[in-house]
């Protein structure tokens, strides 16, 4: 298939960035999206131009390094990463719009690239269960129940990508932080130190100049991992519980 | 040079108590006097600059990609292996290392393949206590799941997702780390020079990725947790940045690389497509649990599938050949990665393989459905007395499809991602039609020679988890690496890199202004400045994919000398050429994607010539290395260990010249060395 790209082109954080219009030829169904990109820049570079810059790693869906809005959607239509998401969603002749991700709190570096250290910087707030190595309990005298575990193991599944913040409309980081208080709060090893986690994440949160919640669920739409909606309740519950804990 | 491994004496189960007893410590006190560089942030790398900054050492840490927490290991998928013996099925320490050693057909050092077995068993716990959610049973006990070459369940899994729940663990006590104070990020800066001073490594010369700055890093101790060097087969199961420099930088620095053609090609990924393929995606060994791997007996059969006049369906039970249960009763679909590696390649070689290429497999679930099905669906039975007319009118189905629909939701309960990941890229539905799978380059045993102390053949130089040689001999087995990497980071290295900081003391560090650091960098400036110069007409992918294809044919799955010596003289051909006729755009001091493939690729070329002078000198079989020469009658790998029982640990000798080679002889106290049998 022939297609019509129109890609955000910026050369650094200083400079102004503006939409380019570029055509692609002889694309397959079979190809990833990033491996169309990839015949893009192959030609630009051949033509002497330069090729658009993109954060990509793993391209099996899991490392959270792509990171395009496509076509008004964060990893474009399907639910899934970029790099998962393959050419035979779109059809011949399209236009496609392909920009950052959008949101103060991940300034463009280049192109299409962002910075997300800000996700770090929330982690580091209290994103972890402060055991140092070398504990010496046998794993199997925590006993944890399996739909529990299940559910942790589905807050845990958050690749970091950002998609959640690119699709709110308030730039808001709610999802991907309830997801990593779910993850630890609902385990017997995470629950001693919640209230302070809680405090800790959403305190860093604000600082990185994320915005509010309005709960829109766009985020949980858009997840490539399915994060549910029900995290940021059960963050903002033990928001309140640590609140009330700590002015009692 | 004669090559001490500093494997402890005395008897196999106490070695590592008695080493950990009798290496020096650093005072309490004094640890926050060290800075230890710690390049990589995978399972190793996380795993060591957590630990070492919990101890009180200062810590850098170093990655190419924009945050830590995303380091390849977070692309694992199967398990990790742990002694734990929780199934009660006979497993132990001593059974592990048993299975590790032979995995890896006898090419691996007993001493350290034992201690690997030994903290194994602290690595879960150690991963429970973070807060892994590793997958539970009913009573609330962790579950296990079995994998090639094993026959007790010792894999701890996490969904299909495990690497990435024991990375987010290594990252999260990272993180508090940082909070504390103790580590320092330096994400999205690739180490490009290691910096020596009177036989010591003294720091690393980086370049910063979005400003492209060159930048000194001075310490007593430089660790490299770089991971391997699949990708010099361009197409591999590895992240697209995943690169060997760190690694061959240090080589030609002095560090010896050890066993580099022991390279491990996974039998289950997902087969290549197209020219424009950029990588190949794996899917999970466990698959092989329930998966039954065929191709049609017929070669007529396997051709009207290729043009699309058959389809697997059509093909009835007694016209397959499940080729490896029947090659292999004993361990059938769970042999070795690569036993059922040259197995696929011998089946599609005699003209039996499907798809459009005719390079791929079956691996078809079929019967795991029904068979899962069958059990749920009898034991439902009970409440209608079991009279199937009953069970069908309440459930509003016919038995057979019920059998089915039960049958998809236990596969799809234990492989669901896996699938959709499959259907997602394949755009075919694997609960309906077998997946097609073909080997892949998945995995390097081969790396940085270390002692026993993962200690490199240059003081001060550590290489831990894939970055190293030591543990997996010529072949590893699944869930394996994932153990080995958190066992250098979590349990060996904050013990044993004790012993050189003590003995070297904490005055002992170099200034960034030192010539040997300013040496460095001007190295590093000549190199960008001269890839930047070229303005040739091929790009860097052309370079790489050129390279992997010549690795791939010759240097892949079996190679012979014939073979071997043509794709040295290719490589060499190409290199010269990469360096009159290379295109990089941009400039340097900027967020530089085409500069950064350039620098790898040109580190690449170099080591695939290395291995085939490694494949080329070993002249036998063993693991991953099929020299076809020598194979025994039934095509299995004809080892030598009269000549070969020994660790090739390769020594540059400048631009141009050829390696020296030097043996570290392996010897073997504890086990019986057998010609692997998986029958």
């Amino acid at each position: 298939m022939n297609l019509t790209l129109k890609i955000w082109r910026q050369k650094n954080n200083k400079e102004k960035g503006k939409m380019v219009t570029y055509k692609v030829q002889d694309i397959s169904d079979d190809m990833s999206f990033l491996e169309m990109m990839d015949v893009l820049n192959e030609e630009l570079l051949k033509k002497g131009e330069e090729p658009v810059a993109f954060d990509h790693d793993c391209r099996e869906g899991i490392c959270g390094m792509c990171s395009m809005y496509i076509n008004g959607h964060p990893h474009g239509p399907e639910r899934t990463t970029t790099c998962q998401l393959h050419m035979r969603s779109f059809k011949d002749g399209d236009t496609i719009t392909i920009e950052p991700w959008r949101a103060k709190g991940f300034p463009v570096v280049k192109d299409l690239v962002v910075d997300r250290s800000a996700f770090d910087r929330i982690i580091q707030a209290g994103g972890f269960v402060s055991v140092n190595t070398g504990v010496s309990v046998d794993a199997n005298e925590i006993p944890i129940a399996k739909d529990v575990a299940s559910e942790a193991m589905d807050a845990a599944t958050c690749i970091g990508c950002g998609a959640c913040v690119a699709a709110c409309k308030n730039a808001s980081a709610m999802l991907f932080v309830s997801a990593k208080i779910s993850h630890l709060g609902l385990l017997p090893q995470g629950k001693t130190e919640k209230n302070r986690r809680v405090q800790r994440m959403i305190a860093q949160m604000d600082a990185e100049e994320f915005g509010a919640c309005t709960n829109t669920g766009a985020c949980a739409a858009e997840c490539p991992k399915s994060i549910s909606l029900v995290n940021i309740a059960r963050m903002n519950r033990e928001y309140f519980a640590a609140k009330v804990a700590s002015e009692a | 040079m004669k090559l001490n491994a500093k494997s402890p004496e005395g008897v196999l189960a106490e070695k590592w108590d008695k080493h950990k007893f009798n290496i020096k410590l650093v005072n309490p006190a004094n640890k926050r006097k060290y800075d230890i560089i710690v390049v990589g942030t995978g399972l190793a790398g996380a795993s060591a600059a957590a630990s070492l900054a919990e101890l009180g050492y200062n810590v850098k840490s170093f990655c190419f990609q924009d945050s830590p927490r995303r380091a390849h290991s977070i692309a694992a998928q199967g398990g990790i292996n742990a002694a734990k013996n929780y199934q009660n099925d006979g497993d132990s320490v001593f059974r592990l290392f048993y299975d590790t050693i032979k995995g890896g057909d006898y090419r691996s050092r007993e001493a350290n393949v034992y201690r690997l077995s030994q903290v194994s068993v602290n690595i879960i716990d150690q991963c429970v206590a973070q807060g892994v959610p590793f997958a539970r049973e009913y009573g609330g006990l962790l579950d296990n799941r079995s994998f090639g070459g094993a026959q007790v369940s010792r894999t701890f899994y996490a969904k299909g997702q495990t690497g990435q729940q024991l990375l987010l663990g290594a990252y999260q006590a990272l993180s508090r780390q940082v909070a504390n104070g103790k580590v320092k990020l330096y994400p999205r800066t690739e180490m490009l020079e290691l910096v020596i001073k009177e036989g010591k490594a003294r720091g690393i010369v980086v370049r910063n990725l979005i400003t492209g700055e060159i930048e000194s890093h001075s310490a007593h101790a430089v660790l490299l947790c770089s991971g391997g060097y699949g990708n010099v087969f361009y197409l591999s199961t590895n992240a697209m940045g995943s690169n060997a420099t760190a690694s061959w930088r240090a080589h030609r620095k002095g560090a010896f690389f050890a066993n580099p053609c022991f390279t491990q090609i996974h039998p289950t990924c997902i087969p290549v497509s197209g020219s424009y393929q950029s990588k190949l995606t794996l899917m999970s060994e466990s698959l092989r649990n329930d998966g039954r791997v065929w191709v049609p007996k017929k070669i007529e059969d396997a051709e009207a599938i290729r043009q699309g006049k058959k389809t697997p369906e059509d093909i009835k039970e007694e016209e397959r050949d499940y080729y490896l249960e029947r090659r292999y009763p004993s361990f059938g679909n769970l042999v070795p990665r690569d036993v059922a590696s040259r197995n696929a390649k011998y089946v599609c070689d005699e003209g039996r393989g499907v798809g459009k290429t005719g390079l791929a497999v079956y691996l078809d679930f079929r019967d795991a459905i029904l068979r899962e099905g069958r059990k749920v669906v009898e034991s439902q039975l009970i409440e209608y007395n079991g009279s199937v007319k009953e069970y069908e009118k309440a459930k509003g189905k016919p038995y057979d499809e019920l059998i089915y629909v039960e049958g998809k939701k236990i596969i799809e309960a234990k492989y669901g991602n896996l699938f959709d990941m499959y259907q997602r890229i394949t755009d075919d539905n694997p609960y309906e039609t077998p997946m097609m799978i073909y080997p892949a380059v998945h995995y390097t045993m081969g790396g940085l020679w270390v002692d026993y102390n993962l200690m490199t053949s240059v003081e001060g130089l550590y290489a831990l988890g894939e970055a190293n040689f030591s543990d997996h001999g010529a072949n590893r087995l699944g869930a394996s690496a994932l153990m080995q990497g958190l066992a250098d980071g979590y349990f060996v290295i904050p013990y044993t890199i004790g012993d050189y900081l003590a003995k070297i003391g904490h005055a002992d560090k170099l200034d960034t202004a030192d010539e040997a650091f300013k040496e460095a960098e001007t190295e590093v400036k000549a190199r960008i400045e001269k890839l930047l110069a070229i303005k040739g007409e091929k790009s860097v992918d052309d370079f790489h994919r050129e390279l992997g294809k010549i690795m791939w044919e010759y240097c892949g799955m079996s190679r012979n000398a014939e073979g071997l010596k043509y794709a040295k003289g290719k490589i060499q051909e190409l290199r010269k050429e990469f360096w009159s006729n290379v295109k990089v755009t941009g400039e340097n001091d900027e967020l530089n994607q085409t500069l950064e493939k350039a620098l790898r690729v040109a580190d690449f070329m170099e080591l695939g010539e290395l291995m085939i002078d490694d494949a080329l000198d070993r002249e036998e079989s063993c693991g991953g290395h099929f020299r076809e020469e020598f194979q025994t009658e039934e095509g299995e790998a004809l080892r030598n260990d009269e000549d070969y029982a020994y660790v090739s640990a390769w020594a540059y000798k400048g631009e141009n010249q050829p390696h020296e080679l030097h043996k570290e002889q392996l010897t073997f106290e504890n086990v019986k060395l057998t010609q692997r049998s998986y029958k």
